[in-house]
């Protein structure tokens, strides 16, 4: 037994297949709004950002431990960059996108100083008063409409770079071709977060996430830096949130304090998308999107019955499937797609198992 | 009939078994100490007993019932009271209420009450109203054996409380025992200095590895067979 | 000046309804680690509770309190026997996720039962009544009320938790749940008393809520926020240092409404993230933890 060689591996033949298959997906993704309705396009642009965001709490509070009831701070943060740079500074929506997320992720730091001090389910909290400082300072911003809010002028929404071009080659007018093209940008978002996700649990930090997940105590006994890896952690799950929330508020070109620091739409209902699908891998938000999407399409009319069938369905989720319907396949099935965790195997074992 | 009885008492962590069928009896008025390594599973057994490991039913009979599956507030309430490992005093609170705590579950009429343990542990009643965290680890094992006496049990057992003690304070603790023997209270010393196990208990039951691996009277065992015992051979 | 003199009066008055808020929070964690995130909610459905008592049967709202005391008590120990106690372990997020559920839950049914409409508990003369103290000065008798209910409770509490065996138990099992059994505690129980405890708390509060100003389903986050800030100001630990935290978050409040309207619940949060940057352990830590 000892002779035997040992690796470490995190893929199987599997999930090889699965890339593939995922690689198709994408492929389809990327063509299909050449063929379907507007309606179905934008949907498709929700479930993306929903996606993305999912994506990017299940990274803080499935791996990082870092549960923030919060998020929503950088989503409307991000919005209201959006705003400011393109409406005060004029500059082009798409660079606004990425602006806006950098400095969203800078704003992360002076954030992550406060909310730090603050453990577990505190922490959960000052995430919370955080958004609300933001959205009470936001809202006196006076230039941005203040409380009320403000509208994308229509030279800000239609002369986005690339729209001429879409409406050129594609021959539509200028709302699809806006559609067209913010719906690419929300599936590069969305794919790219999961890729970068998944990259990021693969390496070294998502080893030493790995361990202070475990334990803290006997991480930073080994030299792993919990602070500054869950500071890391913080900041690129902000950067990333503030992209997703200019996107978001390009495409609802309408923005206002109340609504873009929502903790509904932007943290209750990314949980709630997390937790049906499995917190803590990459499929579960995936899968959760997918079965939020459909409540949402045909149940969010019942309104205040709906929310509350959807809070308790996430909490016979946690009390009786903790691992969402990923972990209750994974368990029954033993299927897991994106495979993080890693597996030392002996040449002596079958490979693929 | 004995009055405790642990009958295939079995415990595990996960997957790890910690013990193996263990069959122990305790007869009224008897004081019987548990040797045995560390990792013998000492401690566990003392934790099925008092139900904090959740096992079956008829793995622990006391007093002729089957108590393996209660939970551990009731098997206190019927007269099963411990001095766990490490002491555990409650670090919010004082002597005195420690020493309070003790019969929250369980309070019936007996020779054990606050009064009764300062007579027993003078140094704890200058020290009453000082928290317990505050008290040398000798004070705070009277504490602790203070705490489990408080509810007049009919059973005590005890987890290593010599451990971490100078010689002179084991010596106090264990010129308690005879005392408390004396109200009539059935004692179950879990101890790793055999020399002291052995000088008060009645029997002793050796344990290895979640077996036992000996048990008799302590004058009838000779030194190589309790080294064999402890140690394996 | 005498603007200044009001503002801080009214400030440390105002900390009093903070204060009821956050006892029945920091209750909670204190005795079993639990975050409610559904706590604000719980607040207004009490004062719910109250305005439909006192409506259903003409009393007065004093009067509807007694009568609503016992109802959320059970609705807390229900809760927790039922639901909460089943989220407790190692895990945090279980219980975060659950209560908010819970509070996304309670929210709604409220919305559903009530409507959005803004209710208001009526304290018939008490509302404008108020004590002049000279010089131009007055302080309502309901605000008055506020402060002496919030240190009565905790009085009362501090008396249950260091007096009586059942506090003692509450204590023993915040300090060492597996010893605690072993005393003959049944932990599970505990923590269902004590979140009937904490829900009669809650109604308290909500009285003070409802008398103070209008209330609708939505208001229930905000109100969990002031809590929890007045908890952590506080130090864990210390419902004296909670009372404290609930009077600084209530000065900053009124102080910063005085400067500038809307700048009141800002200023609050504001002294919170000075407080937590320049004394992350609050005012009042605990000694042992
Ligand atoms: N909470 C636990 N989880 C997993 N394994 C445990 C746990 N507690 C004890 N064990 C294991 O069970 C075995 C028996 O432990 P136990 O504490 O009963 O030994 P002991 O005889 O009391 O030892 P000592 O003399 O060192 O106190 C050991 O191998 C130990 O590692
Ligand atoms: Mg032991």
């Amino acid at each position: 037994m000892l002779a035997a060689n040992f690796r470490i591996e995190t893929a199987t033949a599997a999930s090889r297949t699965i890339a593939l298959a995922g690689a198709g997906l994408v492929l389809v993704l990327v063509v299909l709004p050449l063929f379907v309705s507007r309606g179905l396009v934008q949907d498709m642009i929700f479930v993306f950002y929903m996606l993305a965001l999912a994506q990017l709490w299940n990274l803080l509070a499935g791996h990082a431990g870092l549960v923030s009831v919060g998020q929503q701070a950088f989503v409307g943060l991000g919005g209201y960059l959006l705003f400011a740079f393109t409406v005060i500074l004029g500059i082009d929506a798409l660079a606004a996108i990425v602006l806006a997320g950098l400095v969203t992720g800078i704003c992360a730091f002076p954030t992550a100083l406060v909310v730090f001090r603050l453990r577990g389910a505190y922490f959960a909290i000052g995430t919370w008063v955080v958004a609300e400082v933001f959205r009470l300072l936001i809202a006196q911003w006076k230039q941005l409409g203040g409380g009320t809010g403000t509208s994308l002028p229509v030279s800000v929404t239609n002369e986005v770079a690339g729209i001429e071009w879409i409406k050129r080659v594609f021959d539509v007018r200028t709302a699809a071709a806006r559609d067209m093209e913010i719906y690419w940008v929300a599936l590069a978002l969305a794919v790219g977060t999961v890729l970068a996700v998944y990259f990021i649990l693969r390496s070294r930090r998502g080893l030493a996430l790995a361990a202070i997940r475990d334990s803290e105590l006997a991480a930073e006994s080994v030299g792993v830096d919990s602070y500054r890896t869950k500071l890391w952690v913080f900041a690129v799950a902000a950067a990333a949130t503030g992209m997703i929330g200019a996107l978001i508020y390009l495409q609802k070109a309408r923005i206002s304090p109340d609504a873009a620091f929502t903790v509904i739409d932007w943290t209750a209902y990314v949980i709630f998308i997390v937790v049906i699908g499995g917190i803590g891998t990459i499929e579960g938000p995936i899968i959760g999107v997918i079965v939020f999407y459909l409540m949402q399409r045909y149940l969010a009319d019942f309104g205040t019955w709906y929310l509350i069938l959807l809070g308790g369905l996430a909490i016979l989720v946690m009390l009786f499937a903790p691992r969402g319907i990923c972990g209750y396949l994974s368990e029954r099935y033993g299927i897991s797609l994106f495979p993080t965790r890693r597996r030392l195997v002996s040449d002596k074992d079958s490979p693929g198992m | 009939m004995a009055l405790l009885e642990t009958r295939k008492l079995t415990a595990f962590y996960r997957d790890f078994q910690a013990l193996f069928g263990i069959d122990t009896r305790l007869e009224a008025g008897e004081t019987v100490a548990i040797i045995g390594a560390n990792g013998a599973g000492k401690s566990t057994y003392l934790k099925a007993i008092t139900g904090l490991l959740g096992g079956e039913p008829e793995s622990v009979w006391f007093d002729g019932k089957p108590i393996g599956a209660l939970a551990p507030a009731e098997i206190m309430q019927l007269g099963i009271s411990m001095v766990p490992e490490g002491r555990r005093l409650f670090p919010s609170m004082t002597v005195e209420e420690n020493l309070l705590i003790g019969n929250y579950g369980r309070s019936v009429p007996g020779h054990w009450s606050i009064e009764a343990i300062f007579e027993l542990f003078p140094r704890l009643r200058e020290r009453r109203h000082q928290s317990s965290t505050t008290l040398s680890g000798g004070e705070q094992q009277m504490t602790a054996i203070g705490r489990a006496l408080m509810s007049n049990p009919r059973v005590l057992l005890c987890d290593e409380i010599s451990l971490g003690l100078a010689p002179i304070v084991i010596r106090d603790i264990y010129q308690a025992l005879p005392r408390i023997k004396a109200t009539g209270t059935s004692v179950m010393l879990v101890e790793q200095d055999i020399v002291q196990a052995m000088k008060v208990a009645d029997r002793i039951y050796c344990f290895q590895e979640g077996r036992i691996s000996l048990t008799g009277n302590p004058s009838a065992l000779t030194r190589e067979q309790i080294h064999v015992a402890y140690f394996g051979s | 000046m005498i603007g200044w003199i009001d503002t801080v009066i009214q400030g440390v008055l105002l900390g009093g309804l903070y204060a009821l808020f956050a006892v029945g929070l920091s209750l909670i964690f204190g005795i079993m680690r639990l975050v409610n995130l559904a706590h604000g909610d719980l607040i207004v459905l009490a004062a719910f509770v109250i305005l439909v008592i006192s409506r259903a049967l003409g009393l007065n709202i004093f009067v509807a309190l007694v009568l609503a005391a016992p109802i959320l008590f059970g609705i807390g120990y229900a809760l927790q026997h039922f639901l909460l106690n089943r989220t407790l372990g190692r895990d945090i997020l279980p219980p975060l996720l659950v209560t908010f559920g819970l509070s996304i839950i309670v929210q709604n049914g409220l919305l559903e039962a009530f409507s959005a409409d803004s209710r208001r508990l009526d304290a018939d003369a008490l509302e404008t009544a108020s004590i002049a103290l000279g010089g131009g000065l007055a302080v309502g008798v309901m605000p008055l009320m506020t402060l002496v209910s919030a240190v009565a409770v905790i009085f009362a509490l501090n008396y249950l938790f260091y007096r009586l065996p059942l506090g003692r138990a509450f204590r023993a099992t915040s300090d060492d749940p597996e010893i605690a059994q072993l005393m003959g505690v049944d932990n599970r129980r505990i923590f269902a008393l004590a979140m009937g405890l904490a829900m009669v708390v809650t109604a308290i509060a909500a009285l003070y809520l409802g008398t103070r100003a209008t209330f609708d389903p939505s208001i229930g986050p905000a109100r969990l926020l002031y809590a929890f800030e007045a908890v952590i100001i506080g130090g864990l630990g210390s419902l004296w240092g909670t009372l404290a935290g609930g009077v600084i978050i209530g000065l900053a409040q009124t102080i910063g409404a005085h400067i500038n309207p809307e700048w009141q619940i800002l200023a609050g949060h504001v002294a919170f993230l000075v407080v937590l940057v320049l004394r992350p352990r609050g005012l009042f830590p605990r000694a042992v933890d």
